[in-house]
């Protein structure tokens, strides 16, 4: 099991939850994860988001591999200027 | 590992060699994107809104289309329709449907064979408005009475019962924020506005665009990133994406606003029309100002708490943005750099993407921080005053570091702010003394830093010399930093490496140079791709050779076999192993598809001395220091001027630039006499320092550094400003007009 963090905004899709538990060993599966769990959250992942894992930010890379002490967060897409 | 951490002993990486364009560029034979000539070529004009908000009842194109030479007229019945989101928003913004959304909107375009002829036929286009009621000021646009834009447009994230014009709403944090302001022995909280200003790229957008009936295009344009042309113009026109070429000319400037479409659909849709003929368009400042994205403004209640002794308690940030008429304001980003300089127990972020009667916000270097950095930083400059405490202590007692839980989340890996302060503490500048009417300021910023998806090809030549395909336009010395790269790692001379922007039909699909990821992430894609190339090289060795191809290393350019059990054999050469190329396999390259990982943030340091004249209140700056983070310079020369071009640009949106509009909504200053981008005489000589913590992610320690300079000096200045005259300004741009009535008033503005 991998710990997501999410942003507090995102509590009123995961039944207040603002750290939740998922099984999975990428970004991807984690994500697909998430959406099974909460589905209120697909429009957001959808819609584009980067991930943090150990404090390293991918707006993409489902397979980047997230190992169970890995700390992940989701975060608003991010753009460059 | 990076090969930072084992060999700091580099021959071309931290020189300063001539710049690879420079010949072009000072003889004028750099092709630009309005020098782009096609046979048979049209030229196009746009007709656009003069007003901020209007129904459009009719367009007539008659009498354009009688005059002799006008060969197609397009409008939005001309484009494809049910499209949605993003690509519902570009395509809006290209072109107007039944509302004009704000002063400057593309409603109608012509082609024509001349120029002039073109701009005469868009005069005779009559359009038929009913006024709408509109507004400009975000705290205006978020009122519940305020005139909804675009009903609709509000995402997810919006709870119902917010204002029509609310299309994004963010709210994050960590720690408990109470118990945090009540730990404090100061809580301030104030409210700052920035105005929106404009990239200010010298290059006006411009393109030539050829579309036939069999879906088959190309185009010459400027622009960041001409695989995001591709695939906004695919988008907008209802194309398939492969069947456009792109090809991106040099760029004189684009600082995030030449990273999306603007009129470049408009060329594809009429030259489609026009019976495949090229159409080009060109645009001028006054379009370029009115219907470019500038950014956004902004309107940000901030509140910190501080111990006597300078430790930050708490803080929050509410931030309100406008980015135009459609969803897109950098609220998010500006409330992730908000408190990212700072290791405090409990944050809290709350953000409104707010749409108001302006052109479509692009991305502006570094988007949301420096508005942020103004907030926050001014603020902190303030609490320091108050509890007079030294600024750059207070900054080092709070820095993040190395592990500490950043305000957006995550851990910081590898970080250089304490550096960044350290630096400007100890530069002769800090300790030049001031006179009357003087003032010095500090401030810190914060930016990300990005990769993306890349692309990058690269192959030997016959001769032992290297080329290297890319997608990312260069804007800030890219090709330079690339080549030097690439022939540290190949071990050849940084002339015998010629690095190529080229088409969309060359290589997978790129991201635009932005987000400060050509060095980092298109870097390390062409160093991945020549370490490929070498590992064919050594295998051609170790086959002349005879030997195992793992008992062959390269060095310096030369194969060698890999100690005394390898065998004996002279070094071979590049170019020997080049010249017979065709006889031992073929030929030889290295490629990388992928999104780089190992980005590094990036921090910075800023310290202005400024004189105020009391009796006109003209800002002058007097001194200006940058310290930021590079991780390992490339190009120390080109690190440097993308520090100093951060800060120039940050000096105009401090004390001078920003959209004026009138009462009637329409734009009130959109040439560059009226909107004004600071001029050398303006500026003194911006001092730097570049500070090394190398980046573990990249193979020769890169982060990113053309955005974070941006940020620092909108705070750094303002808090000059106040240390000269004793007043605040909390509103920018501090012109002379504001600065001398906070004098006059002896209260803060």
């Amino acid at each position: 099991m991998v710990e997501i963090n999410l942003w507090s905004g995102l509590r009123r899709f995961t039944d207040g939850e603002l750290v939740v538990e998922v099984e999975a060993d990428t970004i991807g599966k984690a994500l697909d994860a998430l959406i099974e769990k909460y589905p209120g959250l697909a429009p957001v992942i959808e819609a584009g988001i980067s991930v943090a894992v150990d404090g390293e930010i991918t707006t993409a890379g489902r397979n980047i591999p997230v190992r169970p002490d890995s700390e992940v967060y989701l975060m608003r897409r991010l753009k460059g200027g | 590992m990076a090969k930072d951490e084992f060999n700091t002993g580099f021959k071309l990486v931290g020189t300063r060699p001539n710049r690879p364009d420079g010949l072009d560029k000072v003889t004028g034979r750099a092709r630009y994107g309005a020098d782009m000539t096609m046979p048979g070529m049209l030229w196009g004009a746009v007709v656009r809104s003069p007003h901020a908000h209007a129904r459009i009842k009719k367009i007539d194109a008659s009498k354009a289309l009688a005059l002799d030479g006008v060969k197609a007229v397009v409008t939005r019945a001309d484009f494809p329709t049910g499209l949605t989101g993003e690509d519902w928003n570009l395509q809006e913004n290209s072109m107007a449907g039944d509302v004009a959304l704000y002063d400057g909107h593309a409603v109608a375009a012509v082609a024509a064979t001349s120029a002039l002829l073109a701009q005469d036929a868009a005069a005779l286009i009559e359009v038929e408005y009913e006024v709408l009621p509109h507004v400009i000021d975000v705290d205006d646009a978020i009122k519940p009475d305020a005139p909804a834009i675009r009903p609709g447009s509000a995402d997810h994230s919006v709870p119902e019962g917010f204002p029509a014009n609310v299309v994004r709403y963010i709210d994050y944090g960590h720690g408990d924020l109470e118990a945090g302001f009540a730990a404090a022995d100061l809580v301030m909280e104030k409210t700052y506005l920035t105005e929106a200003t404009h990239q200010g790229y010298i290059e006006p957008q411009a393109c030539v665009g050829q579309l036939g009936a069999d879906g088959k295009g190309e185009m010459w344009v400027c622009t960041q990133g001409h695989w995001f042309i591709r695939q906004m113009c695919s988008a907008i026109l209802g194309l398939e994406v492969a069947q456009l070429r792109i090809t991106a000319s040099e760029i004189g400037g684009g600082f995030g606003g030449k990273t999306m479409v603007f009129m470049e659909p408009l060329s594809l849709a009429l030259s489609k029309k026009a019976g495949g003929r090229p159409v080009k368009l060109v645009m001028n400042r006054a379009e370029v100002l009115r219907a470019t994205g500038p950014t956004a403004s902004a309107s940000m209640d901030v509140k910190i708490g501080m111990t006597r002794d300078g430790r930050m308690t708490a803080g929050k940030a509410v931030f309100r943005m406008q980015g135009g008429a459609f969803p897109g304001a950098p609220v998010d980003s500006a409330l992730d750099c908000a408190f990212a300089n700072y290791d405090m127990p409990a944050v809290y972020h709350e953000g409104f993407d707010v749409l108001a009667n302006r052109p479509k916000a692009a991305a502006y270097r570094a988007p949301g921080s420096p508005m942020a950095a103004f907030a926050v930083e001014s603020l902190v400059d303030e609490m320091c005053r108050e509890l007079g405490l030294d600024p750059i202590d207070t900054r080092l007692k709070n820095a993040a570091r190395e592990g500490t839980k950043a305000s957006y989340g995550p851990t910081y890996n590898k970080i250089g702010l304490v550096e960044t302060l350290e630096a400007v503490k100890s530069h002769p500048n800090y300790a030049e003394p001031l006179g009357p009417n003087q003032g010095r300021g500090v401030a810190s910023g914060f930016w990300f830093n990005y990769n993306g998806d890349t692309a990058v090809s690269m192959a030997i030549a016959e001769d032992g010399t290297a080329q290297v395909s890319v997608g990312t336009p260069d804007i800030g010395g890219s090709r330079a930093s690339l080549a030097m790269m690439v022939g540290e790692t190949l071990g050849v001379p940084y002339e015998h490496v010629r690095v190529n922007v080229v088409e969309t039909g060359a290589l997978g699909i790129n991201e635009p140079t932005h987000g400060s990821r050509a060095t980092f992430a298109t870097g390390k894609a062409a160093v991945v791709a020549t370490e490929q190339a070498i590992a064919e090289m050594c295998r051609r060795a170790a086959a002349e050779w005879d030997i195992d191809p793992d008992a062959v290393e390269w060095i310096d350019g030369s194969a060698q076999p890999a100690g005394p059990n390898a065998g004996k054999f002279p070094p071979m050469k590049i170019g020997e192993i080049a010249g017979k190329m065709s006889t031992t396999g073929g030929p030889i390259a290295g490629h990388y598809e992928g999104f780089p990982d190992g980005v590094g943030v990036s921090f910075g340091t800023h310290v202005v001395d400024v004189e105020v004249d009391p009796e006109t209140g003209h800002t002058k700056i007097l001194r200006y220091l940058v310290a930021q983070d590079a991780g390992r310079a490339i190009h120390p020369a080109y690190v440097e001027g993308q520090f100093q071009g951060g800060a120039v640009q940050g000096i105009g949106w401090a004390l001078n630039e920003e959209y004026v509009y009138g009462e009637d909504g329409r734009l009130q200053n959109a040439t560059f006499l009226d909107y004004r981008v600071p001029v050398a005489s303006d500026l003194p000589k911006i001092d730097t320092v570049i500070v090394e913590v190398p980046n573990p992610g990249h193979p020769y320690g890169v982060r990113g550094v053309g955005e974070t300079g941006i940020a620092p000096p909108l705070p750094a200045i303002a808090n000059a400003v106040a240390a000269a005259t004793g007043q605040r300004l909390r509103h920018l741009p501090m012109t002379p007009v504001k600065v001398l009535e906070a004098i006059q008033a002896g209260q803060d503005g």
